[in-house]
């Protein structure tokens, strides 16, 4: 009898939690779309129906910035679900695989994609899981195009996978010349994730170019699930840096920006384009930070997709949750967007469904979107030569443009 | 020197909230030999709670609420997933307790999405205050006062009430205590109600501090907590607020130096050396293994 009675109070337990979550969470990999894609038959063939798969973080740390990149390419198949490919008529489905922000879950999460029998991959948002995932995709001959994975590391070798957003190096650099040029910065305050490539990549690139213009630097990197801050940014005030180099992931970003907020920090804070993310404006409203990002996108640089976008998050309650509960718009979901417009540029450009076909199309792909123009070199890197650099306005709690910076 | 001083208030603030988790890490060791690897979940979900209900009830009254709530998710966990199994091996309590700690973060995850979620100001706890050039919240002012406060508190109530007795008798020896008519389900239960309280109560002290609230928010400080408890011999309540702030001001000292990356790498290697130089810690009782 007692063991009946724990069983249910375990059950109902578990039951109400999930109730309470059921109603402002919802499920990120949007239902209906993988649903049929798992009833589906099996195979590229198959049907009137296209398959493209999204390698994306919905849970772990990259979750946010994943779930937002996602929205950009829902809210695109949303806008245009078909496309003409060798004369025929095809419905774009989106397959989802959730490769958990780690490094260990990315390839099975490849392998799950390539198993669904998908065209072409988009994704993923973090460099680590990206290059995780790449060898899967290279022996499986199956394109991937990065829609914001930054890391060099990412298309260098790898014949397969391609992107569309600038590079680390590239960002780095713009950084350091924004440093350079609107603080006369000379001595730079490093701060990233232990064991994070991301971070640790623009670091040293950061740090390359910077001490390479005679700067100096002192860095750090804190452990995963840290969130005491305040003895690394009062180290940064004791070494009297001019800068904070921090390109984190959002979770960590809110609790720096927080943290400065509170010991009243005069240093700028610069950071990449993961803190472009309005969970960083929310945190960074109000307070007396200065917060400088550079970024892919800058809202109102193309006034028909935010307007479409907003009015889809404002009637679309599950979009808004994984929007972070309003509707900003993060680079990401604008990078997101383009790239399912460049995966169906290629798909046209190829005219089948055939891998190889793709593959040998891919690479002469050009495509004019919301975040500029992109186009593939040698590598399988886009052109690209300019970033938006955002500084966050925390009176009105909004990102204003501060500047377009190129790299040279 | 201000840089001392930032470094020295950083690390008591930490140590405080480490201690007022370690402490019920600590009693449910002493009474139930059971290391509740999900109690930095329910101070992460305490957290949570205190994001939503803040936003839909006045701060007055959200605030017991929370630590009301937060007490009774201590209580459930306690009935539903660790007293069916008194009689069941202790490994499988364990593996009951890291199950109940994955269920926590998981459905955390859901319900917010994994997207960090703001704690709200606390007026007076958020308020900030200037100490030697240091601008600090009051929370880290407060929070070693209060947790000496309550420790004297709680050693009160273990030593000179009939409840406190009851459950060292219970810590003593389980079987004994339920021959001379402990009424043993009471006494475990009010153990976890005051750790859960304490939770609780830590939780606003560390929110306050550190803003962002995501499901793992309660992971490492939970971790560190719980080699606080172990450091200061884990059973012993003054020991773990003693080793929480040994094990708050060394983090702080250290990823104040050059070696900041071993911030982590320095609490571990201290579990692990006490382990094999005093596995009994600062405090702990001696041999207490019965045939």
């Amino acid at each position: 009898m007692k063991k009946v009675l724990a069983l249910i109070l375990a059950l109902s337990m578990a039951l109400s939690l999930a109730a309470c979550g059921g109603g402002s969470g919802g499920s990120t990999t949007g239902g209906d779309t993988q649903q049929s894609g798992d009833s589906g038959s099996s195979g590229a063939s198959g049907g009137d129906t296209v398959r493209i798969g999204v390698f994306e973080p919905s849970t772990g740390d990259s979750g946010p910035g994943g779930k937002q990149e996602m929205l950009g390419m829902q809210y695109a198949n949303r806008v245009t679900p078909t496309v003409d490919i060798g004369g025929k008529t095809y419905n774009v489905e989106l397959v989802y695989a959730d490769n958990g922000s780690t490094s260990d879950k990315a390839p099975t999460a490849a392998a799950e994609l390539v198993g669904k029998g998908v065209s072409l991959v988009l994704g993923s948002y973090g460099s680590g899981v990206s290059m995780a995932g790449g060898p899967v995709f290279d022996d499986a001959g199956l394109c991937a195009i990065g829609v914001t994975c930054t890391n060099p590391g990412v298309t260098v070798g790898n014949d397969y996978y391609f992107r569309i957003c600038f590079l680390d190096n590239f960002q780095a650099q713009v950084l350091v010349n924004f440093a350079e040029e609107k603080f006369s910065a000379k001595k730079a305050y490093l701060l990233g994730e232990l064991g994070n490539e991301y971070d640790q990549g623009l670091i040293t690139f950061f740090e390359q170019t910077f001490t390479g213009n005679g700067g100096e630097v002192t860095k750090d990197s804190f452990p995963t699930n840290t969130s005491d801050f305040t003895t690394y940014l009062n180290k940064a005030v004791s070494v009297g840096a001019d800068v904070i180099f921090c390109p984190v992931s959002i979770a960590y970003a809110t609790q720096i920006i927080k943290q400065a907020a509170a010991m009243n920090l005069e240093i700028p804070l610069l950071g990449s384009d993961t803190l472009d993310s309005n969970k960083v404006l929310e945190a960074a409203k109000g307070s007396s930070v200065q917060l400088y990002v550079s970024t892919f996108y800058q809202e109102g640089g193309s006034p028909e997709f935010d307007d479409g976008i907003k009015a889809w998050l404002n009637e679309d309650s599950t979009a808004m949750t994984n929007n972070g509960g309003d509707d900003t718009i993060a680079a990401v979901t604008a990078m997101g967007y383009d790239a399912y417009y460049v995966a169906l540029e290629v798909l046209k450009a190829a005219g089948s469904l055939d891998l190889t076909a793709i593959k040998s199309a891919l690479p002469g792909v050009t495509y004019t979107g919301v975040s500029g123009a992109i186009g593939f070199d040698d590598t399988g890197d886009a052109v690209r030569d300019t970033a938006y650099i955002k500084t966050s306005d925390n009176a009105a709690g909004a990102w204003a443009l501060e500047t377009v910076q190129t790299a040279s | 020197m201000q840089y001392a001083i930032s470094i020295l208030l950083s690390g008591i603030s930490l140590g405080g909230q480490y201690a007022l988790i370690a402490i019920g890490y600590t009693m449910v060791y002493g009474i139930l030999r059971l290391i509740n690897f999900a109690h930095g979940d329910v101070f992460m979900v305490a957290g949570l709670m205190m994001v939503y209900l803040s936003a839909a009830l006045p701060l007055g009254l959200a605030l017991p609420l929370v630590l009301l709530l937060t007490v009774l998710l201590g209580f459930l966990i306690e009935r539903a997933a660790y007293k069916p199994l008194r009689t069941a091996p202790r490994m499988s309590v364990m593996i009951s307790a890291i199950g109940v700690s994955y269920l926590l973060q998981n459905l955390a995850t859901y319900a917010t999405g994994g997207l960090p979620q703001m704690y709200p100001e606390i007026p007076g706890l958020s308020a900030t205050v200037t100490i030697a050039g240091t601008s600090v919240k009051w929370a880290t002012v407060v929070t070693p006062f209060l947790v000496v406060a309550l420790v004297i508190a709680l050693t009160q109530l273990i030593n000179h009430t009939k409840t406190g007795m009851a459950m060292r008798a219970v810590a003593k020896d389980f079987e004994t205590a339920q021959l001379i008519g402990i009424r043993l389900n009471a006494v475990i239960s009010v153990t976890f109600v005051i750790g859960s309280f304490l939770a609780g109560i830590g939780s606003m002290l560390y929110f306050t501090n550190y803003q962002s609230v995501v499901p793992l928010s309660g992971a490492l400080p939970g971790l560190r907590a719980f080699v606080a408890a172990v450091f200061g011999g884990i059973g012993s309540v003054p020991g773990a607020v003693v080793g929480a702030f040994i094990i708050g001001l060394s983090e702080s000292v250290i990823k104040g130096s050059n070696w900041s990356v071993f911030s982590d790498a320095f609490t571990f290697a201290l579990l692990i050396v006490i382990l094999v130089v005093k596995p009994t810690g600062l405090f702990g009782e001696k041999v207490t293994d019965k045939v």
